[in-house]
C-alpha cells in the first residue's frame, strides 16, 4: 500500500503536513493512465495576434495537470481552448486540434455546449450571478441547462462543503451570491462547477484570492477530486503545483516549453527557461 | 501641532493662477446651482398652480362626485364629474400600447444585444431610434387613416374611433425607447457572467433569459416605465383616433376618451377660462400628475428590491 499515499515534497512544501494523508489513489494509478484530453498543434489568437504557437499536451485522466508559466504567456488561454470557451470572445479563433476521450472537440459536429456540459470551469476571476442567491448560484448550472435536481439542497450543501464554504454561508444562502468577499465568491464558483460533476475541471488560479487556510482546503479538495475527475490548474504558485499537481506544464510566450512529472519540472527540469522561472529568475 | 506642518514648504503659494482658476469654478458652480433652481421654480410653481385650482375646483365639486362616479359630462347641461371615465381612457389605451411595445421591444433588445453581430446591431440600433423621432401627430393620423381601416377588417364590431388603433399606434411610437434602452442595459452586463454562463453548458437563449436580462433588470424596468409614462401622457394619438367620449369600459373597441385628450378638448373649445368647466382641466392634470408620481414610485421602490437581491 506504500503508493497510497503521495511523498510529501519537503523541498517545495511550507508545511508538507498539510497534504491530505488518507487519501487513496484511485486503482487505476499503479498502472499507465489513460489520457482523458489531449491537444494537437493547438494555436489560438485574439484578433491579429497569435498568443498559442501550437500547443500538443496530453491531459492524464485522474490526475491533476498544472500549467505555469509568467502572466500572459496563455494559461488562460490554453485552458479556455480546452472547452471551447476561447471562441466566445469576439474576434478570437482556435485551430489544431483538442480531443476530448479521443474526439475531436473542434469538429464542425461537435456542439460546443455539449462540451462545456463535460468539460467545468473555474474563471480566474470570480464571476457569481450577481441576481442569483447563494443557494442558486450553487445550482445556476443545472437551471441553465434545463435540470431539476431531485433533492437540491442536499446538493447545495455537498458542493459548498467540498468548496470550503459551507460553515460560512450556511445561515445566509438566500443571500445575493455577490454579497460573499472576493475569496468566498471565489468558493462560491467552485461549488457551482462542483455541482455539475464534470468529467474535466479545468480551474483558473482558483486560490488566487483565498486566504492560507482556504487555499489549503482548496488543495485539499483538488488532491480529493482526482479521484473521480480529471482537474487542470493553471497556477502562479510554485508551492502549489508542486503540492497538488501529478504533472505540470510550463508554458512561455504562448509555447509549451516543458511538460512532464511535477517531481521532474521541479527537480531537474532539462529546459533552463523552466528551470529560471521555477526558480523565481524571471517572469 | 496640526496637520498644517505635514505639508512640504517647497509647495508653491497660491498663485495668481490658482485664483483664477478658483474663481472660474465658484463662477461655474453658480451658473449650474441657478439653473438647477430654474428647474426647481418652474416644477414647484406647476405644482402649486395645480394645487391651487384643483383646490377650487374641489371647493364646487365634491371628492364623492369626483371619485364615485364613472360619468364624465362636465360640459354638458346635466354634469357628471366621474374621473373614472378618462382614467378608464387612458388605463385602456396604455395598456394596449404597453402589452404590445414591452414584448416586442425585450425582443429586439435580446436580439440586438445577444445574437445579433456587431455590424447588424450597429446599422439597426440608430434605425430604430429614427422611428422614435416621429411626431406624434403623424401617428395619430396613421393610426386612424390606416390602421383603424385595417383593424376594422378583422376585428368585429370595431368603431372609427376606438381604444384598440391609437393603443397599439402607441404601443409602436414607444417600442424604439423600450427596445433602446432595454438594449443599453442588456449590452451594459458585464461579459463576464455571460461566459460563467456558457462554461456552465447553458446556451446562448437560456444565457441571454435566465443571466442576461435578470442581471439588467433594473435598467430594463425603468425603460418600461419610462414607456408606460410616454403612453399615459401622450396626448396626440388619443386625442386624434380614439374618439372623444369619455366612457368607462374595458371594450377596446369602442371611443374613448383620455385624461390627457380632454385636457385638449377643454384648451382649444371654447370654455371660458375661470369657470368650473375650465378648472375641470387641472382637477384632470391633478389625476395625471399623481399617476405619473405613482409610477415613478414603483419603478423606484422595484430598483431598490433589485438592487438589495430579494427579487431574485
Ligand atoms: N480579450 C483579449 N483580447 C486581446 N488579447 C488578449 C485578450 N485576453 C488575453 N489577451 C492576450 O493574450 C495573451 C495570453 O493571455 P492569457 O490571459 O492567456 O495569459 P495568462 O497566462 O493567463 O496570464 P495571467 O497569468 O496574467 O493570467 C496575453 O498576451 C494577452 O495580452
Ligand atoms: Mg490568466
Amino acid at each position: 500500500m506504500e503508493h497510497a499515499l503521495k511523498t510529501p515534497r519537503e523541498t517545495s512544501s511550507p508545511d508538507p503536513t498539510r497534504r491530505p494523508q488518507t487519501v487513496v489513489r484511485p486503482a487505476e494509478e499503479s498502472g499507465t493512465p489513460q489520457v482523458k484530453m489531449r491537444t494537437e498543434l493547438l494555436r489560438a489568437w485574439f484578433g491579429p495576434t497569435e498568443v498559442l504557437k501550437g500547443i500538443s499536451l496530453p491531459i492524464l485522466k485522474n490526475r491533476v495537470t498544472a500549467i505555469i508559466g509568467p502572466s500572459g504567456c496563455g494559461k488562460s488561454t490554453l485552458l479556455r481552448c480546452l472547452n471551447r470557451m476561447h471562441e466566445v470572445v469576439p474576434g478570437a479563433r482556435v485551430e489544431g486540434k483538442a480531443y476530448l476521450d479521443e474526439q475531436n472537440i473542434y469538429e464542425a459536429s461537435v456542439n460546443p455546449i455539449r462540451v462545456r456540459q463535460r468539460i467545468g470551469m473555474v474563471f480566474q476571476k470570480a464571476n457569481p450571478f450577481p441576481t442569483m442567491s447563494i443557494r442558486n448560484n450553487v445550482l445556476a448550472g443545472l437551471r441553465l441547462q434545463g435540470v431539476r435536481p431531485r433533492s437540491p439542497d442536499e446538493l447545495v450543501e455537498k458542493a459548498l462543503r467540498q468548496a470550503a464554504l459551507w460553515d460560512e454561508v450556511k445561515d445566509i444562502l438566500d443571500r445575493s451570491g455577490v454579497s460573499l468577499s472576493g475569496g468566498q465568491q471565489q468558493r462560491l464558483c467552485i461549488a457551482r462547477a462542483l455541482v455539475l460533476e464534470p468529467e474535466v475541471l479545468l480551474m483558473d488560479e482558483p486560490c488566487s484570492a483565498l486566504d492560507p487556510i482556504a487555499t489549503a482546503k482548496i488543495e485539499d479538495l483538488i488532491y480529493e477530486l482526482r479521484n473521480s475527475y480529471t482537474v487542470v490548474i493553471v497556477t502562479h504558485n510554485m508551492q502549489q503545483a508542486a503540492r497538488v499537481a501529478d504533472f505540470t506544464a510550463f508554458l512561455y510566450l504562448g509555447e509549451l516549453i516543458e511538460y512532464d512529472k511535477t517531481d521532474t519540472i521541479f527537480r531537474t527540469p532539462r529546459d533552463p527557461r523552466t528551470e529560471a522561472y521555477i526558480t523565481g529568475r524571471f517572469g | 501641532m496640526s496637520i498644517h506642518t505635514a505639508i512640504p514648504a517647497h509647495l508653491p503659494a497660491r498663485t495668481a493662477l490658482h485664483e483664477r482658476r478658483r474663481l472660474t469654478e465658484r463662477l461655474v458652480g453658480a451658473v449650474l446651482f441657478a439653473c438647477a433652481i430654474v428647474s426647481l421654480i418652474t416644477t414647484v410653481g406647476i405644482i402649486l398652480v395645480l394645487i391651487v385650482e384643483t383646490a377650487g375646483f374641489f371647493q364646487e365639486v365634491s371628492l364623492r362626485d369626483f371619485f364615485g362616479d364613472t360619468q364624465w359630462t362636465p360640459l354638458f347641461a346635466k354634469k357628471h364629474f366621474g374621473i373614472w371615465a378618462l382614467v378608464a381612457g387612458t388605463a385602456l389605451t396604455s395598456a394596449i400600447a404597453v402589452f404590445t411595445a414591452v414584448p416586442l421591444g425585450l425582443l429586439a433588445a435580446a436580439y440586438l444585444s445577444e445574437f445579433a453581430e456587431e455590424r447588424v446591431r450597429r446599422v439597426l440600433k440608430p434605425i430604430m431610434e429614427i422611428l422614435a423621432g416621429i411626431p406624434t401627430v403623424v401617428y395619430g393620423y396613421f393610426a386612424l387613416t390606416f390602421v383603424t381601416p385595417l383593424l376594422q377588417k378583422v376585428v368585429p364590431g370595431l368603431a372609427g374611433f376606438n381604444a384598440l388603433s391609437p393603443g397599439l399606434v402607441m404601443g409602436i411610437m414607444i417600442f424604439p425607447t423600450i427596445a433602446s434602452l432595454s438594449e443599453d442595459a442588456l449590452y451594459a452586463v458585464p461579459t463576464s457572467l455571460r461566459e460563467a454562463a456558457y462554461a456552465l453548458g447553458a446556451t446562448r437563449l437560456a444565457t441571454t433569459f435566465r443571466v442576461v436580462i435578470p442581471s439588467a433588470f433594473s435598467g430594463i424596468v425603468a425603460a418600461i416605465i419610462l414607456g408606460v409614462s410616454r403612453a399615459v401622457g401622450e396626448t396626440m394619438i388619443v386625442t386624434i383616433a380614439a374618439g372623444q367620449q369619455p366612457r368607462f369600459t374595458f371594450d377596446p373597441r369602442v371611443p374613448v376618451e383620455t385624461m390627457t385628450a380632454y385636457i385638449v378638448q377643454v384648451s382649444l373649445g371654447d370654455t371660458p377660462t375661470g369657470t368650473l368647466e375650465f378648472r375641470t382641466i387641472f382637477a384632470v392634470g391633478m389625476m395625471l400628475f399623481v399617476f405619473t408620481l405613482a409610477l415613478n414610485m414603483v419603478a423606484h421602490r422595484l430598483r431598490q428590491h433589485i438592487l438589495k437581491g430579494s427579487l431574485w
